[in-house]
């Protein structure tokens, strides 16, 4: 075909379109949904799915985080009468990590305490981290001054302190922190650094309220973290916890609340599992311990996006097989109208195909300026559901690419067909109709 | 040679169990730059018969050389370039394309044989002009008379200089005055060596012609031959 023909069956195409607005905008519609649907919806997924994943991200893919839990009312009476139910991860399984598995790269045991900073007559309710110098290697904290803690405050139990950029600001307002004297629980102590923690971080009490955590703040006010070295606060901070919670008194005993293990590579992270389970398992008696593997939650996300895009895409199929049903529809309407026009066509010398080539290209310019203006919505949709939604949206350039070649495909799939029937019928009676 | 050589041509409908022959055994010649009229009561089979002369349809058996080629046993696609190519149609009912405007229409068959939008403008153009239609470029068929029209379908059948042009009834929508107009230009022609093959009912037209072919019931009943004036 020569370039003057395509065009001419462009103009023809657009002039025959134009002839028939009404019908032609109203046909367009069910495309301008369908791909509109498929661009909105794979925006807002991959939106919420990356935001899951950079959540999960910040934990570490080669960390494995060991956390205490409270073991069911049974097990725990099984063993010891009411008086003190002692549970969770001590300071010698931290040990026997690090003495018998050698691949482990980093190990921090991390104690956390709800407790409240002073300064002069302002407090804030923190949460307090006894952990060691290596905690900054598991952890996404980034240093802004100062320095984090050192092995000698470790060593020497030494009355330090690292602020969250948060807590410095609640609690010393304009002052400078540095060399302060931060008073918790009766004690004073220096602070050394401010750092602050990569959005998302853990302030939360759980590992499942940090990914969950969208809007930040779960726990009772606390508005950030205050670090001190796990030795100090071993030794000021009793490791005995009394509840009281429904008329009964219970005396808990918790040494530490999280190992954090992070290993060379993530090939490493699910054998490490493995190996941190058998070992536990020989150690505790019950199940007062859990194993989150970061990595692995990584790859639920990814399944779960992959779910989810799944479903999406075969909602905005299916809407997308009922605009080019519509579209079929209305181009064997169109078709059988213009019986006459294909008859004298025919008789003036055009051939089956160039009469599917007349009718297809219809279908495809009104598929594909569905698919354009699909395109436009489809973009200003994401938009709208951030600024008013406060989502994330993430449209991607392979999405549109994607919307627009369904649009084609739609076009040309339900074209085919009313085209053929219109270059098979006979001329003669095609001349004779109406 | 002839320009158009047919023989034992035979159409037969098939209607259900019915066989029903609309043409049996015709046999024609026809040279270069002759009128021909075909006449014959209502069913008769005139206009099958010209079908197949236009490669619209193909014959049942019997063989037809258009231009000294065999075009009876073509397929669609061949019949197609042969209608657009070599024959040229007008109808009674003019059967332009309401959508398009005078020039458009004329150059529809040039449209078919990929001339330039160029050439085929400006030949639509002096085609109009040469029907009498030099104001009306621009407009569609709607909003031209019936005669206007079947002038603009003669310029169309023109349009790539075709070997024969053919006529279903061109004056039979038409009032007298506007028929009296198409037969003058149709005559015209002939002058200038177009080769007519025109189906009327109207004796006028018959008397026009070099040679009337007379049909009853599918076959060639007889013919007569005009010496003209
Ligand atoms: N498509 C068809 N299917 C079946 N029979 C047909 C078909 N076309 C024509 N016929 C029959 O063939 C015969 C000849 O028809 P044709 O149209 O050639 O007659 P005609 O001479 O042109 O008549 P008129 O003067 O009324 O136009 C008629 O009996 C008609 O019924
Ligand atoms: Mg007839």
């Amino acid at each position: 075909m020569h370039w003057f023909s395509a065009k001419r069956t462009i103009k023809l195409g657009v002039k025959s379109l134009w002839m028939h607005r009404l019908r032609s905008t109203l046909t367009m519609l069910g495309i301008v949904f369908g791909v509109c649907s498929v661009i909105a919806m794979l925006a807002i997924g991959e939106g919420a799915s990356r935001e899951a994943q950079d959540a999960i991200a910040r934990l570490g893919s080669t960390n494995l985080i060991i956390e205490t839990v409270k073991p069911s009312d049974e097990q725990a009476n099984s063993g010891e009468a009411n008086t003190m139910r002692k549970y969770g991860l001590t300071y010698v399984d931290a040990e026997s990590i690090r003495n018998t598995i050698p691949s482990v790269q980093v190990i921090v045991p991390v104690r956390e305490i709800d407790q409240e900073a002073r300064y002069l007559n302002r407090k804030v309710a923190i949460k307090l981290i006894g952990t060691i110098p290596w905690y900054t290697e598991v952890s996404p904290v980034r240093l802004i001054r100062g320095r984090f803690l050192s092995s000698v405050d470790l060593q020497y139990q030494l009355a330090t302190c690292v602020i969250e950029n948060q807590v410095a600001r609640k609690l010393f307002a304009f002052d400078d922190p540095l060399g302060m004297d931060v008073r918790i629980y009766g004690n004073y102590y220096r602070v050394v650094g401010i750092v602050a923690r990569l959005a998302g971080g853990q302030t939360a009490d759980s590992f499942a309220s940090e990914i969950a955590a969208v809007n930040g703040n779960g726990g009772g006010g606390v508005i950030g973290n205050v670090y001190i070295p796990l030795t100090t606060a071993r030794k000021r901070f009793t490791e005995v916890k009394a509840s009281f919670g429904g008329g009964s008194e219970s005396i808990e005993k918790v040494e530490l609340q999280k190992i954090v293990v992070k290993v060379d590579s993530t090939e490493q992270v699910l054998p490490m599992r493995n190996i941190l389970n058998t070992l536990l398992g020989r150690i505790h008696d019950k199940q007062d311990y859990n194993i989150v593997v970061p990595l692995e939650l990584l790859r639920q996300a990814a399944r779960t996006k992959q779910i989810f895009s799944i479903v999406l895409g075969s909602i905005a199929a299916i809407s997308l097989l009922v605009g080019g049903i519509g579209i079929m529809n209305i181009m064997l309407a169109t078709v059988s109208e213009r019986t006459r026009e294909i008859g004298i066509r025919r008789a003036l010398g055009a051939r089956k195909w160039d009469i599917i080539v007349q009718f297809l290209s219809e279908t495809l310019l009104l598929t594909l300026a569905g698919g354009i203006l699909g395109i436009i919505l489809g973009a200003l949709i994401p938009f709208l559901v951030t600024y008013f939604g406060h989502m994330p949206t993430v449209i991607t350039p392979s999405s549109l690419v994607l919307a627009f070649g369904i649009s084609a495909v739609v076009g040309i799939t339900f074209g085919i067909y009313p085209a053929y029937r219109a270059a098979n019928m006979d001329p003669i009676e095609s001349l004779r109709h109406e | 040679m002839a320009v158009v050589h047919i023989e034992k041509l035979c159409k037969t409908y098939q209607l259900g169990p019915v066989q029903l022959p609309a043409l049996r055994d015709v046999d024609l010649e026809i040279e270069q730059g002759q009128y021909i009229a075909i006449m014959g009561p209502s069913g008769s089979g005139k206009s099958t018969l010209l079908n197949l002369l236009g490669c619209l349809d193909r014959p049942t058996s019997g063989r037809y050389w258009l231009g000294g080629k065999d075009v009876s046993t073509l397929d669609d696609n061949h019949l197609s370039l042969i209608r657009g190519k070599r024959i040229g149609f007008i109808f009674q009912s003019y059967n332009l394309i309401g959508q398009l405007n005078v020039i458009e229409n004329i150059k529809l068959p040039m449209s078919y044989q990929g001339f330039s939008e160029e050439r085929s403008i400006e030949r639509a153009g002096k085609l109009a002009t040469m029907v009498g239609l030099g104001d009306r470029f621009k407009h569609r068929p709607r909003e031209l008379s019936g005669g206007q029209q079947q002038r603009v379908a003669i310029a169309r059948a023109l349009a790539n200089d075709p070997v024969i042009i053919l006529a279903d009834e061109p004056t039979g929508n038409l009032d007298s005055e506007s028929g009296a107009e198409i037969l003058t230009i149709l005559d015209d022609l002939h002058q200038r060596g177009k080769t007519l093959i025109i189906v009327t009912h109207d004796e006028h037209i018959g008397g026009r012609a070099e040679r009337t072919i007379h049909l009853l019931d599918g076959r060639i009943e007889r013919v007569e031959y005009n010496h003209r004036r």
